[in-house]
């Protein structure tokens, strides 16, 4: 097997939590990932997963008053959470650009959009004005923009939602960066829309091979355009693996349990209900023993009070956090494993 | 179209936006250019069946639900439920028509009174329109918790105790406890996480076949509709474009939206084994 | 189509300060708050119970023991005809506090009420009012009052009717905007569709959310029409010597401010506490609906 490139990202370990009066609260509990150049990695999960703040994490941009508190961010070599503020803006300039979910408070909307995007290019680039004025067109018509000259004298308001998730785009890449971070980029679109993003953000992978950190809820949009995934729950990261190995072969309850409640469209007509997860997913606040999961898994044992959701290779590249693999018999790929791991 | 089964029948609904003029355009006296919301849209939701309403944001979904109980007064066209014009009925009458078409919301934040307790929620409900059993308050309560699945500690919480599923499922109780025939679901799952959505879809599967409501069930996401609805109806920019047997309509559409809608559905790079 | 806000979405926090945020009433006030509650709390104590532990009459005039400064047996020192000024504190405590709730919250609910009418209503009706509210609340508040004093002659009685014709006119213009909005909540649709009467809507539903921002507006408010009524005593038209009005009593002393700074100063520290503590207290309940989510 070749040697993988030396991971472009790679986050281990991850504790955010938060100051309350009452001790401390944790919403990111241990989360480990990386990235390798050119990579999509998807990561998904429910409310309270703590997957958006892993994602901000990345370049420190957790919001008041929660504090990273544990782990180890490295960016192409470079301890993240170390960094000084000059190196810290730096890396948000050039190395890393990041993407939101709503694209009309991301942009101010007093300045045209043309204006947005030279201006990042003349602060971070530090380009001449008339060099950033055609760089930022040439940005535009990247981000599938047509008539950029004309399109770039609009306001915000004036674009539809679609159109200002592209102007994102090409502000979040306009410094070349490594990395993306796509934060629930396309939950606020139309299908069709949202189809159009995610062609774009492959393209760009393509083209500049930029590396995506993808986080969703929605299984068909990381299923479209990730390479690999990880399934975050409870502030933890609970699987992670390539996405056919996730898709076809889940070896962690939840994830599983995740993919049978999916709605989907070859559901029509079918009498079958979807089987639920019975119960609701933790609070960030509960302080949780063993498995994040026992409460609503179908396959909880006794032993599970003491898991320590650490995550174990099912194979290559493929991770698990669920040492009864309950699966593992069922799966013909997999040689069956007696139990619960030792 | 006026069988038995039928139970609400829309014909020719319109309703316009935006035809106020600014002080500007009086002066030049230039027409307005209204926005058409729904345009002539008729559909019909019989008994017992669950009908989904596909289109995404602009479509005019949520107006044409919004005319149906006429919380917005559509400009034309007519609304029957069981025979009854809903549009000229006035007073106790629309009130007694209101009761039996009951909407529940999208968002599950705001849809539920912040200041009062569940259980007075529920309550007020089945009190304003005299339900039968809703002199007993706790026990009118707890039945109407029961109903959707949630246990009768929650009277005693306030919205913001609840989580969003829990939330939704309150105001699906609320809605029901004043005994409606159908049940408008205005993207009353969009804002839930999947785990939650797939509880509450069961749910709303089980209204149907447990207690014969009808429910009118609009989404914009394809795969929702999919897994609840009986038929379908897509809109696109006010008209109704297609609908039929959701199987049907989603294997052979035949109107030009409704195919690029399932062709922008996402596609996994690979299919999924059957578990 | 309505973005999930993932975020937005976290069931709220479940420590020991939402637990009693969540247990509703006073305990569940951020600490600004309580603070502030109980400064207000002891002031109106103390005026509540002025005649019992002043331990002098507002007027007993003792000219053996004039311009003394503080001391033991005068807390505050006394002022210029020997009137003991910690009992006349107390006593003006009494009585300006009463007018001060008296002119806040009587038009308080009057104006939410018409507020809250306007707003879910709208067209002619909400013109009407608006236009109504607004010319009120253009008008110079003072020069209202004092055009209404010199109809019904100087005294309390002049403040009282003067500024709840005016005050009135805030709440309902906040209680409007706001109802703008509640309106459009899907739980005021709610009760359209459930078919609940309209009165049922404003009084029982809409009315309820209302007031929460009138009442932090209210703190406020309190400080003025402490300040206004302080203001109209030192232009001698507020209530009327000898009865014991702070701003009668800061107005005597302003005279003596540098031989006798105790006769002015004191009190005046007395209105300042009062202010901070209907500060804090608003500030508190604010942040309270400010703060949200953590994340």
């Amino acid at each position: 097997m070749t040697v993988a490139p030396k991971p472009l990202l790679t986050i281990e370990g991850l504790r955010v939590e938060f100051d309350s009066p009452d001790g401390r609260v944790v919403a990111v509990r241990d989360a480990g990932l990386s990235i390798r150049p050119g990579e999509i990695v998807g990561l998904i999960g429910e409310s309270g997963s703590g997957k958006t703040l892993t994602c901000r994490s990345v370049i420190r941009l957790v919001p008041w008053p929660g504090n990273i508190t544990a782990g180890q961010i490295e960016f192409d070599g470079r301890d993240v959470l170390g960094m000084k503020p000059k190196e810290l803006r730096d890396l948000r300039a050039h190395d890393v650009g990041m993407i939101y979910q709503d694209p009309f408070s991301s942009l101010n909307p007093v300045f045209r959009i043309g204006d947005q995007v030279t201006e990042t290019l003349r602060v971070n680039l530090g380009l001449g004005r008339s060099e950033a004025r055609a760089r930022a067109l040439e940005l535009l018509g990247d981000v599938g923009i047509r008539d950029a000259e004309r399109r770039a004298l609009s306001y915000p308001h004036e674009f539809s939602g679609g159109m200002r998730q592209r102007v994102m785009i090409a502000l979040a890449t306009a410094s070349e960066p490594r990395l993306l971070l796509a934060d629930e980029p396309t939950t606020a679109l139309d299908v069709t829309t949202q189809a159009q993003i995610l062609a774009l953000l492959m393209r760009l992978r393509e083209e500049r091979n930029i590396a995506v950190l993808l986080v969703s809820h929605d299984f068909g949009v990381i299923a479209q355009v990730c390479d690999r995934v990880a399934v975050m729950y409870g502030g933890h990261i609970v699987e992670s693996g390539p996405i056919e190995a996730l898709y076809n072969n889940a070896q962690h309850p939840y994830t599983r349990a995740l993919l049978d409640s999916v709605p989907q469209l070859e559901s029509a007509g079918r009498v079958t209900r979807k089987p639920v997860i019975p119960g609701t997913p933790p609070e960030p606040t509960e302080s949780l023993t063993g498995c994040v999961f026992k409460a609503r898994c179908r396959h909880a044992q006794p032993s599970c009070d003491l898991v320590s959701m650490e995550l174990e290779p099912v194979s290559s590249g493929h991770d698990t956090a669920c040492p009864v693999r309950p699966f593992a018999a069922t799966d013909p790929a997999q040689p069956a494993r007696a139990g619960a791991e030792a | 179209m006026n069988d038995s089964a039928t139970l609400l029948h829309v014909q020719g609904l319109c309703k316009d936006f935006g035809l106020r003029r600014t002080v500007a355009e009086r002066i030049t006296r230039e027409q307005a250019k209204p926005v058409r919301a729904v345009d002539d849209v008729s559909f019909a939701l019989r008994r017992g069946e669950i009908l989904g309403l596909v289109g995404e944001s602009g479509s005019g979904k949520t107006t044409l639900a919004r005319c149906i109980i006429r919380l917005v007064e559509p400009d034309a066209g007519t609304i029957k439920l069981d025979g009854v014009d809903v549009r000229a009925a006035g007073g106790g009458e629309l009130r007694e028509l209101r009761r039996r078409m009951q909407m529940v919301f999208q968002d599950p934040y705001s849809s539920l009174n912040p200041r009062m307790t569940v259980g007075a929620a529920l309550q007020e409900a089945g009190r304003v329109h005299n339900r039968p059993g809703s002199e007993n308050g706790e026990q009118f309560v707890r039945e109407a918790l029961e109903r959707v699945h949630l246990s009768a500690n929650l009277a005693k919480r306030r919205p913001r105790e609840l989580s969003g599923g829990q939330r939704q499922r309150v105001a699906v109780a609320r809605a029901l406890a004043v005994g409606p025939e159908v049940l408008i679901a205005d993207e009353a799952v969009s804002a839930l996480d999947v785990s939650v959505q797939a509880q509450l879809l069961n749910l709303f599967l089980d209204l149907r076949d447990e207690l014969g409501v009808a429910i009118l069930f609009v989404a914009h996401q394809l795969a929702v509709i999919a897994e609840v609805a009986d038929r379908v109806a897509i809109m696109n920019r006010g008209r109704l474009v297609e609908d039929g047997q959701t199987a049907a309509v989603f294997a052979n559409p035949q109107d030009e939206y409704t195919k690029s809608l399932l062709a922008a559905h996402p596609r996994p790079r690979l299919q999924r084994a059957t578990s | 189509m309505s973005a999930v806000d993932t975020l937005g979405q976290q069931p709220p926090l479940v420590g020991t300060t939402e637990r009693r945020r969540r247990a509703g009433g006073l305990r569940g006030l951020p600490l600004q708050a309580k603070i502030g509650a109980g400064i207000l709390a002891v002031l109106f104590l103390a005026g509540l119970l002025a005649p019992l532990i002043a331990p002098y009459g507002q007027n007993e005039l003792d000219f053996t023991h004039v311009y003394n400064s503080p001391s033991l047996s005068h807390l505050m020192g006394t002022d210029g005809t020997g009137r003991d000024v910690f009992s006349r504190t107390l006593y003006a405590l009494r009585l300006d506090l009463l007018i001060v709730v008296l002119v806040t919250y009587v038009p308080l609910p009057i104006g939410v009420l018409v507020g809250a009418v306007a707003g879910y209503f709208g067209g002619a009706f909400d013109a009407i009012i608006s236009r109504i509210t607004d010319t009120m609340i253009a008008f110079p508040f003072i020069v209202l009052v004092i055009a209404v004093i010199s109809i019904v002659g100087p005294g309390v009685k002049g403040v009282l009717i003067g500024v709840p014709i005016v005050a009135w006119a805030l709440y309902a213009r906040l209680a409007r905007s706001e109802m703008l909005v509640l309106r459009e909540q899907p739980f005021m649709l709610a009760t359209s569709a459930l078919g609940y009467s309209r009165r049922r809507a404003i009084l029982r539903h809409a009315v309820p959310n209302l007031m929460r921002s009138s009442l932090i507006y209210s703190t406020l408010d309190m400080v003025v029409n402490i300040l206004l009524l302080a203001s109209l005593a030192y232009l001698g038209l507020g209530a009327q010597p000898p009865n014991a009005e702070l701003g009668s009593i800061i107005a005597d002393g302003q005279s003596t401010l540098l031989t006798a700074w105790w006769v002015a100063t004191l009190p005046g520290l007395v209105v300042v506490l009062f202010g901070v503590g209907a500060g804090l207290l608003g500030d508190g309940l604010s942040d309270g609906q400010l703060r949200g989510r953590v994340q």
